[in-house]
């Protein structure tokens, strides 16, 4: 069991490739993510991270490349592999004609739980997602961020090493979007290896590496601390109660800008430090970039590579 | 400004459930107006029954004036939560259909698409099956659909909903563009940096309405002082729980502290933090963000 020991990486994948016909939906991937970290799993839509996701837990067959789970290849030994990984979307599939602890018995049964064992980890999971009182509710009667926590439940009863969530908070409100990284915290804070697809980058802050994939391809991975440092300028905060004008009238304007855009009540611009000076009669703050201006500069620069 | 939407003593009921409490609020012409609120707040509930698609269980709604919905449908459009265009239609073809059943005649449509389709950057996809495009495009080809009969009130329930940050931005800068050309727009969304972007926000909890007015009011109406934490560790929570401090929440890589006497939480804040061996980056007093905001409003329905 020498792949087993400590070492090992959590996930690695070597040129990961799949096509669907002419189409290549994931271009030669190549990442490794260590035990016990939160990995952010970042792209636009359709940039084929599900995809991705769907390989490593063995739901799809890769192309070309190869991959491994905790030492074990994800095409020869998948059957093994599925003991030790969770796996939930966002169309996570609990029964809404079922109760809440029907769904997890359920599932317990689909992992081989039983007796005194089973109900024990039932009540844990009922308790992570603040369902003890709701249990014999029908899942139908809850709302977005209940189902997902419910759905988390599900596809950790059986103590999985490494838990693959993509997009888990798709359409849940902020409240709720901090319970579950409260509980995703506490996963990884006891040794699980977490893998993450989301579209709020507030949420990819909290990892320890990310990966941005984009038509594909890998193009940028690193600590969230490293991605902001890499990208290029100044980025200044313009405070305005009417973004959206000023930002028209910017983009219409003389200076040239990397890139700017509307966050809340003001504007972030994305300059060249040369050009700073232009705006020194407004009341600019300079700020660190988040890691959404990251995702931004990146997709912009790729998008623009394509059109020029 | 004229109200447009005026809803009084508005409630829905399923069974058992008051998924909507005696609403009552008014939505002016030309506003950008947003409606927000915790899961199962009753959000889409209230956008169907203005909407015409749910009957409500009891109270009022005037739409431009009027109480009968019917009269003034085609006025208004609707964007559903859940794509509900045909799939295995074209671009084109889904906005062909959504034309002619809104009455259009073949040249009307032809004009009208291609104008939408121009502003929704669709244009080039049209001939695309709607089952291939990517998730940002199929919310502009709702958009698009949504648009076709010009109506002067549209609601949107969460559009941008698992939209990824570049094609979000491009799809509130079109909700922008229509609103400036004088259109009223009606939405609903998770994201709090979309609020920011509305004229006026009603917060909903439980059915009930908890707030109504500006961001700006609702965040000179936060009921703490806030101290933003940057540190090195994670899952501070149990360091940081003492009694100066009324609640924690992570916000990104840092940790907002509701705090009602800034100074004195502070010193707590660094001293707890020095004992457990935790290093801290910053700590500041910050203005609040309408995340804060909602989650305070949120707690504070959950007491009521």
């Amino acid at each position: 069991m020498t792949a087993e020991t400590t070492g090992t990486l959590a996930v690695e994948t070597l040129g990961l490739t799949k096509q669907f016909g002419a189409f290549t939906a994931v271009d030669a991937i190549s990442l490794q993510i260590k035990p016990g970290s939160i990995y952010g799993f970042l792209g636009p839509n359709g940039s084929g991270k599900s995809t991705t996701i769907r390989m490593l837990c063995g739901i799809l067959a890769p192309t070309a490349g190869s991959g491994k789970i905790l030492g074990h290849d994800i095409i020869a030994e998948s059957e093994r592999i599925k003991a030790s990984i969770g796996y939930m979307s966002q169309k996570f599939s609990l029964y809404d004609d079922l109760t809440v602890e029907e769904n997890l018995n359920f599932y317990a049964g689909m992992y081989s739980l039983s007796g005194a064992a089973k109900q024990a980890r039932i009540e844990v999971m009922l308790q992570m997602a603040g369902l003890e009182h709701r249990r014999r509710e029908l899942t139908s009667n809850l709302s977005g961020g209940w189902k997902q926590r419910l759905a988390l439940g599900c596809s950790i009863l059986h103590n999985p090493r490494i838990l693959f969530l993509d997009e888990p908070t798709g359409g849940v409100d902020p409240k709720s979007r901090r319970l579950f990284w409260d509980i995703i915290y506490n996963l990884a804070a006891t040794g699980t290896t977490i893998m993450v697809t989301t579209h709020f980058m507030d949420e990819a802050e909290h990892c320890d590496e990310i990966g941005f994939i984009f038509e594909g391809r890998l193009i940028a991975s690193g600590a969230p601390a490293y991605l902001k440092e890499a990208i290029p300028g100044v980025l200044l905060r313009l405070p305005d109660p009417d973004p959206m004008a000023r930002l028209s009238a910017l983009l219409q304007g003389p200076i040239p800008l990397l890139d700017a855009y509307v966050h809340g009540a003001g504007l972030h611009l994305l300059i060249r430090p040369e050009h700073v000076e232009n705006f020194a009669g407004t009341d600019y703050t300079r700020i660190t970039p988040s890691l959404e201006d990251v995702f931004v500069h990146y997709v912009k620069s790729r998008r623009e590579e394509h059109t020029s | 400004m004229a109200a447009c939407i005026q809803l009084v003593e508005l409630s829905k009921n399923y069974a058992a459930l008051r998924a909507v409490d005696r609403l009552s609020l008014e939505v002016n012409s030309g506003e950008i107006f947003g409606l927000v609120g915790p899961d199962g707040a009753g959000k889409t509930s209230v956008i169907r029954m203005i909407t015409g698609v749910l009957e409500p269980s009891a109270g009022q709604i005037t739409v431009l004036g009027e109480n009968s919905l019917e009269r003034i449908k085609s006025s208004l459009g609707y964007v559903p939560q859940k794509f509900s265009l045909y799939g295995d239609l074209t671009v084109w073809e889904n906005i062909r259909l959504l034309g002619s059943l809104y009455g259009a005649s073949p040249a009307q449509i032809e004009t009208a698409a291609t104008e939408i389709l121009t502003f929704t950057n669709l244009l080039t996809f049209k001939d695309r099956l709607a089952d291939n495009l990517s998730g940002g495009m199929k919310q502009k080809l709702a958009l698009a659909a949504g648009l076709m009969h010009k109506p002067k009130i549209f609601f949107l329930d969460e559009p941008t909903t698992g939209v990824d940050p570049v094609s979000r931005r491009e799809f509130w800068q079109m909700l922008y563009g229509l609103n400036k050309e004088g259109m009223t727009i009606f939405v609903s969304t998770p994201y709090m940096d979309e609020a920011e972007l509305c004229s006026r926000i009603a917060f909903l909890h439980n059915g009930h309405l908890v707030a109504c007015s500006s961001p700006a009011e609702l965040k000179a109406n936060y009921p703490y002082r806030l101290l933003e934490l940057k540190s090195v560790g994670k899952d501070l929570r149990q360091h940081l729980a003492c009694e100066e401090v009324h609640d924690i929440n992570s916000f990104g890589d840092t940790y907002h502290l509701a705090v009602t006497q800034p100074e004195a939480a502070a010193l707590a804040v660094r001293s707890a933090l020095a004992d457990a061996g935790v290093p801290i980056l910053s700590l500041q007093e910050i203005p609040p963000t309408l995340e804060d905001v909602f989650v305070a409003l949120a707690e504070e329905g959950d007491k009521t």
